[in-house]
């Protein structure tokens, strides 16, 4: 049934074909020839599974991003000329204000739906930033980073990235007094470059700040360079998924060479195009309900005037955690000053966490040696030391992050700011590593109950005594196909030193990123549990059977779910409660597992 | 402006007479009149403050109050108590606080003060109106201070959208520093926060501005002026008492708590979505994964 | 336990196309069989289920409209239609958009789940590499085309030519020259001189001594930003009004005279106990005026930097590396607080000139 299901893609496209479909498809093909490359897309599979969608929701949101954004375009004027608010909103009436500000003030209080629009366009932004997030912890979590889809993978980073200056770039647009802070504070952060810093400055802000130039120029970077990048990459990035195929969990039937899930046609259609109506319409409700970005409660940007909590987008919120944490550093040489202050926190550790991240897949790759194509999914226990190392960046990620927003954690929880700062300085070292300490060991512990369910079966729940009165629980064997997903993995390849001599007893030259290869392969594997060989698996179940037999008189016959594998034990009895140990229980139901 | 004060007590005298017929009430009203101007000029002119209308009677009640409620950290004559380094405060002197400074402490619940800590917070309030009257009638004659302000400075029943504008200007300039933006508090050093101002009353706010309560600095009536005190409390009613035009407010705290609906609200129920669209439908109770 | 030490580790040249072993150590046991869904085998739920998609974009259909009614009938503007204390419009136009879209997302999805066939379809792949031929080809291609242009060669044009094409950076670089002026010497001062009152923000009135009380906090300005040309046109506006403001925007406080601890060569900078600082933030610029007057500290709301101004502007916390410039007061013959001179020293943000 399967195989014959595996080859007809082509054949069922046909079937469905009416004339009409078929007239039109000609006259397409005939001036495009696209047949050739959509006979196998139309009904191209994609697996199932909740976690494959976090990207969808960055790809809809995008497109909520580029729908509502065009909408805004039509009243937004991007310019920081003067002019003097006589709108609707009066409590701004007659306050001097940059033509930015004014016109969002005026999509927001006299066109209709204008402000849902700028809601929802502001809460996609959240959204396309955070699904980014999400889909890239998945991404790093299942091992799908790995070769062939090393490039689809810093192609997504670039895409992370540039979503966030996007970001930045929108939340400065508006020219209210949140986003001139935020300006503020990049522009310090442009001036602490060494050499160049003031020089950049006014170059990009056409002057002094604020000058009268950024909003136009942002707006530029806004809706056409960025997009046009975004949209480009998330070409590439799409083309590459579907010319690699997605990648999938590994389970009965479903292997390395093939994919197994729904054609594209009309399942996914559905399922993704309702999704994007879904994605759209959860930003809509949000943007009905749910205030962002009150631009009128914050007024127009005036370099004297700030407000309590002023606070970045969530997405820069790391930035900013690392901006509050940082020590006051600064290094006056020979005339010239060197702000290690706002240099670490602004450019260095952002740089290097995007670097170790970006070069992650060539790292693993390394020190495992590994150059096999991977389109099975690892579960994150699998790989203790690479989950440990996400939860560790998680971890670090978080700890800036709330630091980031410490005066609104000092206001609501009524901390001590700061006794929240000297904590994050002090946590941002040790609970990353705390953090990767426990979630190795928890992979570890994990990966050895996998073991456990695969050696000894499951706890049954059902207590033994033995004839000389002692009491044991009786563990069943999984069934076949939760036991193949359990072993559907690699063992891991822990690379050895090559010996110190060879046979001929001349000593083999082991040059240092040898012995460091190996040793970071120790590190990574060397105390992951491996999956048992078919000869220890036997073993276990002839022991286990043999068990058994020594505590049942040997009528019963072991049932276990859908367990018929070729380890089938005779002469046992299984299951719950109703078990006595005497009675046949092969029509019973076992209970839930 | 200080005629203007005292035309307002007037027309309200006029208007109160007008309902009540009862022969007292013009006197009444009169004597009213006289109190509030005097409190006006009183607002205008602290360092002259004039106690000479409050009943001697009214400041012994006071001062018992005080004996019981205030003397253990400010001393029996509100001179205060200093702690045994000799620097630093146990309670500070009361002397020249005025009677502004009584009203916003007692009238606020953020004294009596339980214990003494970083910043004292409002509390439900411990005395009736009239005790704090004299109380504040009692502190003020320690020596001159900030009288309770009359009705009329931070009335903002009649303000203009001019006035309002011009408040939210000063508001911005002076007050979201340490307020926010919306007069939702802020946090400031060593677990000390500047409250929020929503729930406060406009007398309190006129009166904070003037005494500057614990951390807050004073803002004199010769910087910023009552009516520019006044605009910038007509603002915070406006800000309070308009629609939320785009929905919940999410508590006005800014980008931190709109990240946390993003991610817990929109991430949560669209993950939710890709889990149910993903989900097997009734009969594959024996799934694998 | 095995190790994994029994597994060859492939190396640098190795094709190995396949990462699962086979039967290791359980065969596929294949997929499973389709088990049909209520609404395969039931027509009643079939159609139920038909109802129900049907429904659901029905609905969306009704929250359509209600969006067209309620975008024509719930005013916006300054008088707006306030429901429950909520902007009407935003609210309603939201809620049935967001239902439509909803309803025409979770209709199709039923549909895909409850109606459409659940049979899993297996697709195999192939390996992403090329076959060894073409790949052979496509190098010969390539080696035939590179030899073909001679770039090997002929060294001197391959040289040039990568100098010519990295001089066009150049024009590059120069053409965005015009992007800003250069910096000079404006970071380092401000429109403070001898003799420039200081008047409060917004109101624009100058200030005496007198006017501040202990613990009183002003946010000032200088006069220059109140004062108009003789041809009545303000002296500072628009643009250049920001620029200006973003240095020169000041704090006046009122301490205690014996609180304050003043630097050596700063005795005579404060008049009566009143001290002028920058609102400029010296980590990355934002206004400060979070000024506790108990404590004498100055808190940054945007990093949380403090300074302690009884103290000469010390940093006692947070990021900022330099005290916070302070402004030389004096009394003008009216009584006025007026600026001794301008800054002694850049306001604002570090940066690499500034010393």
């Amino acid at each position: 049934m399967v195989a014959g299901i595996s080859s007809n893609t082509r054949r069922a496209a046909k079937v469905e074909k009416t004339p009409k479909v078929a007239g039109v498809a000609t006259w397409v093909d005939d001036r495009t020839g696209i047949a050739t490359a959509a006979k196998s897309q139309i009904r191209k599979v994609f697996p199932d599974h909740w976690s494959f969608m976090l990207g969808e929701i960055a790809l809809w949101s995008f497109v909520v991003l580029l729908l509502t954004g065009v909408f805004l375009t039509l009243w937004f004027k991007p310019s920081m000329g003067e002019t003097v608010y006589d709108g609707s909103y009066a409590n701004l009436k007659g306050i001097p204000m940059s033509d930015a500000y004014a016109s969002t003030l005026n999509i927001s209080f006299d066109v209709r739906g204008g402000l849902l629009m700028r809601q929802m366009h502001h809460w996609s932004a959240m959204l396309f930033i955070a699904a980014m997030f999400v889909h890239m912890m998945r991404v790093f979590f299942t091992g799908a980073f790995r070769k062939p889809r090393e490039m689809n993978y810093m192609i997504g980073l670039l895409l992370l990235m540039l979503g966030i200056l996007e970001g930045f770039a929108g939340y400065s647009l508006p020219d209210d007094l949140l986003s001139g802070t935020g300006l503020r504070i990049a522009d310090g952060l442009i001036e602490a470059i060494p050499v160049v810093g003031s020089y950049l400055s006014f170059f990009l802000f056409g002057g002094e700040f604020p000058g009268d130039q950024i909003i136009s120029r942002l707006y530029a970077v806004h809706i056409l360079l960025i997009p046009g990048l975004l949209l480009a990459l998330i070409g590439a990035h799409m083309l590459l998924l579907v010319y690699q195929k997605h990648t999938q969990w590994p389970g009965p039937g479903r292997t390395n060479d093939n994919v197994v899930g729904f054609p594209m046609l009309p399942v996914y259609a559905a399922k993704a195009g309702g999704f994007f109506f879904t994605v759209f319409g959860v930003t809509a409700l949000m943007g009905g309900l749910l205030t962002i970005n009150p631009i009128w409660m914050y007024g127009p940007y005036t370099p004297n005037q700030v407000t309590a909590g002023s606070q970045p987008d969530w997405y820069m919120g790391i930035a900013e955690g690392l901006l509050r944490a940082m020590p006051n550093w600064e290094t006056h040489l020979a005339g010239f000053t060197i702000s290690w202050n706002v240099l670490i926190p602004g450019v260095v550790v952002p740089g290097v966490l995007f670097t170790v991240m970006l070069l992650y897949p060539f790292i693993e790759a390394w020190i495992t040696g590994d150059k096999r194509e991977h389109h099975l999914l690892q579960r994150p226990r699998n790989a203790p030391t690479r989950t440990a190392f996400m939860v560790a960046m998680i971890t670090l990620y978080g700890v800036l992050w709330a630091e980031g927003g410490n005066d609104i954690l000092a206001l609501v929880f009524h901390w001590n700011l700061n006794y929240i700062t000297y904590t994050a300085r002090g946590a941002v070292f040790i609970l990353p590593v705390v953090a990767f300490i426990i979630a190795r060991r928890w992979c570890i512990s994990l990966q050895r109950q996998d073991q456990n369910r695969l050696l000894h079966g499951y706890e049954s729940g059902i207590i033994m005594r033995s004839p000389e009165g002692a009491y044991a629980e009786r563990h069943v064997p999984i069934g076949v196909n939760e036991a193949y997903e359990l072993t559907a993995r690699d063992r891991d390849p822990v690379v050895e030193l090559p010996p110190e001599y060879d046979e001929n007893g001349v000593r083999a030259p082991r040059s240092r990123a040898e012995r460091l290869r190996a040793r970071l392969s120790q590190f990574y594997f060397g105390n992951n549990i491996q999956k048992p060989t078919a000869e220890e698996l036997e073993e276990a179940h002839e022991h286990a059977a043999h068990e058994l037999e020594k505590a049942s008189d040997g009528h019963q016959h072991l049932h276990g779910g859908d367990y018929t594998g070729d380890y089938e034990l005779d002469g046992t009895a299984a299951d719950g409660h109703q078990f006595d140990g005497r009675h046949y229980v092969d029509d019973e139901e076992l209970r839930g597992h | 402006m200080t005629k203007k004060d005292i035309v307002r007590p007037r027309s309200l005298g006029a208007r109160l007479s007008a309902k009540r017929r009862s022969p007292f009430a013009g006197f009444v009203v009169l004597l009213l009149g006289l109190l509030v101007s005097g409190g006006a000029y009183a607002a205008l002119a602290p360092a002259s403050a004039d106690t000479s209308t409050t009943s001697q009677s009214a400041i012994e009640h006071g001062r018992q109050l005080f004996l019981v409620s205030c003397s253990s950290c400010h001393g029996q004559h509100g001179e205060g108590i200093v702690e045994q380094d000799g620097k630093t405060n146990y309670g500070p002197p009361l002397i020249g606080v005025g009677a502004a400074d009584v009203d916003f402490q007692v009238g606020t619940g953020r004294m009596p003060l339980a214990t003494p800590g970083q910043q004292a917070a409002a509390h439900p309030v411990t005395f009736t109106p009239q005790e704090i009257r004299d109380l504040a009638a009692f502190v003020a004659t320690l020596g001159p201070g900030p009288a309770i302000p009359p009705k009329s400075a931070y009335d903002t029943q009649n303000a203009t959208t001019e006035q309002i504008v011009k408040g939210g200007d000063f508001f911005r300039t002076n007050c979201t520093a340490c307020h926010n933006f919306a007069g939702a508090g802020g946090a400031l050093p060593e677990g000390k926060h500047a409250p929020a101002l929503t729930q406060v009353s406009n007398k309190h706010i006129y009166e904070a501005l003037i005494i500057g309560p614990q951390q807050m600095p004073v803002f004199s009536n010769q910087v910023i002026k009552p009516q520019e005190k006044r605009d910038i409390i007509a603002y915070l009613n406006s800000i309070r008492d308009m629609p939320k035009y785009g929905g919940s407010t999410l508590g006005s705290l800014g980008p931190v708590s709109e990240g946390l609906w993003a991610w817990v609200v929109g991430i949560g129920s669209l993950v939710a979505f890709a889990v149910w669209i993903a989900s097997h439908t009734a009969r594959s109770k024996k799934k694998g994964a | 336990m095995p190790t994994g030490t029994d597994v060859a580790v492939p190396r640098e040249g190795d094709t190995v196309i396949k990462a699962q072993t086979e039967a290791d150590p359980i065969a596929d046991p294949g997929l499973p069989p389709h088990v049909p869904r209520p609404t395969d085998v039931d027509e009643r739920s079939e159609k139920r289920a038909e109802r129900q998609v049907a429904a659901l974009f029905g609905f969306s259909m009704v929250c359509a409209i209600g969006f067209c009614v309620a975008y024509f009938t719930l005013e916006i503007g300054d008088n707006p239609t306030v429901w429950l204390g909520y902007g009407a419009s935003n609210v309603i136009l939201g809620l049935s958009l967001g239902l439509a879209l909803l309803s025409i997302g979770v209709g199709a999805i039923q549909w895909a789940r409850k109606l459409m066939s659940d049979v899993e379809i297996v697709e195999h792949r192939h390996p992403i590499a090329s076959n060894e031929e073409s790949r052979t080809e496509a190098v010969a291609a390539l080696s035939q085309g590179i030899s073909d242009s001679g770039i090997g060669r002929r060294p001197l044009v391959r040289n040039t030519l990568i100098g010519a094409v990295g001089m066009l950076g150049l024009p590059v670089i120069v053409a965005l020259r015009d992007l800003g002026p250069l910096p000079g010497s404006k970071l380092s001062h401000t429109v403070w001189r001898q003799g420039m009152r200081v008047v409060n923000d917004v109101a624009g009135t100058p200030i005496t001594p007198d006017d501040l009380q202990i613990g009183q906090l002003v946010n000032g300005e200088p006069e220059v930003f109140f004062e108009n040309k003789p041809d009545g046109e303000p002296k500072f506006e628009g643009t250049e009004l920001l620029q200006a403001k973003a240095k020169a925007a000041v704090i006046l406080v009122r301490m205690r005279p014996q609180d304050i601890h003043p630097a050596k060569g700063r005795e005579n900078w404060g008049v009566e106990g009143i001290l002028c600082y920058s609102k400029i933030c010296t980590h990355v610029g934002c206004p400060i005026s979070l000024w506790e007057q108990q404590t004498h500290h100055l808190l940054c709301p945007c990093h949380q930097s403090t300074f302690d101004l009884a103290n000469n502007g010390k940093v006692i916390f947070g990021p900022a590396a330099r005290p916070l410039p302070q402004l030389p007061l004096q009394v003008d013959s009216e009584g006025y607080l007026v600026a001794q001179s301008d800054f002694h020293e850049p306001v604002g943000p570090s940066f690499w000139e500034r010393g």
